[in-house]
């Protein structure tokens, strides 16, 4: 059941994506009763995922970027 | 001596998603966006002899990007006769008189506001990402950003589910002490 903080943040950002599982959230829950600096973290990690949802960001995928680079290559 | 230099090689890695963000905010439209941050690369080789290393590479590719928005909308707009003004007037009988009070801009909106906000706060974590070694920045982002399956990312960049969590647990970690004092 006793897991490091390191493994318990893993699982905290782990479950920002929905992907952990039971266990691990239960294992997370006890860690978040006892720890404030995992506490902490998960506050700040929730946050994290909010302004990103906010934020709306949008990204090229990596064959635009490939081709981008190609062109780029040929006109220096 | 100059401050910055221009490394024309690592243009689309530290910034295209940066200036593609920039750009999709004023246009709203992805692929002319896309075009405007390929034709912001081609103008920046081409006045890269102008670069006087005053400012930083990005902000001097901003400044072009800039300039190739005014010139998409100088350009839509001096498409003549092809313009054509649309308004929604409320042809309900019940309503009538009521639609010059509908089209005026509510002054409590707080829309714009909220909107440059946003914008602000994605081009903020765009900075941060571009901060991010080039592995991490690329597995957050099509996790996060492209909602891809931790099973395609992981068959995609041939790693195990447990690199993955951990890859996007020290870019998180990053990207919160990176962000921290602004937004937290």
């Amino acid at each position: 059941m006793k897991i490091s903080l390191e493994k318990a943040k893993q699982i905290c950002t782990k479950s920002q994506y929905g992907e952990a599982t039971w266990w691990e959230l239960l294992q997370l829950n006890v860690y978040l009763f006892f720890s404030k600096e995992c506490s902490d973290f998960s506050t700040k990690n929730k946050k994290l995922t909010s302004l990103c949802e906010r934020a709306g960001l949008d990204t090229l995928s990596e064959d635009d970027k490939e081709n981008m680079k190609e062109l780029l290559k040929k006109r220096q | 001596m100059a401050a910055y230099k221009l490394n024309p090689d690592s243009w689309v890695d530290l910034y295209a998603d940066y200036l593609f963000n920039y750009a999709i905010a004023r246009v709203s439209d992805a692929e002319i966006a896309k075009d405007l941050v390929q034709e912001t690369f081609f103008a920046g080789l081409n006045s890269a002899k102008n670069y006087k290393g005053d400012a930083a590479e990005r902000t001097w590719l901003i400044a072009i990007l800039k300039r190739k928005v005014i010139d998409y909308y100088r350009k839509s707009n001096s498409k003549k006769g092809k313009a054509e003004v649309r308004m929604g007037y409320n042809t309900d009988a019940e309503s009538e008189g009521d639609w010059l009070e509908e089209q005026v801009a509510d002054p409590f909106s707080k829309d714009g506001d909220s909107r440059m906000e946003n914008e602000e706060l994605g081009l903020a974590i765009e900075e941060c990402i571009a901060k991010l070694p080039k592995k991490q920045s690329l597995v957050f982002k099509m996790k996060t950003i492209q909602g891809m399956s931790t099973e395609d990312i992981c068959n995609e960049l041939g790693i195990n589910p447990s690199n993955l969590w951990v890859m996007i647990h020290r870019a998180r970690t990053s990207l919160m002490g990176c962000m921290n004092q602004t937004w937290f």
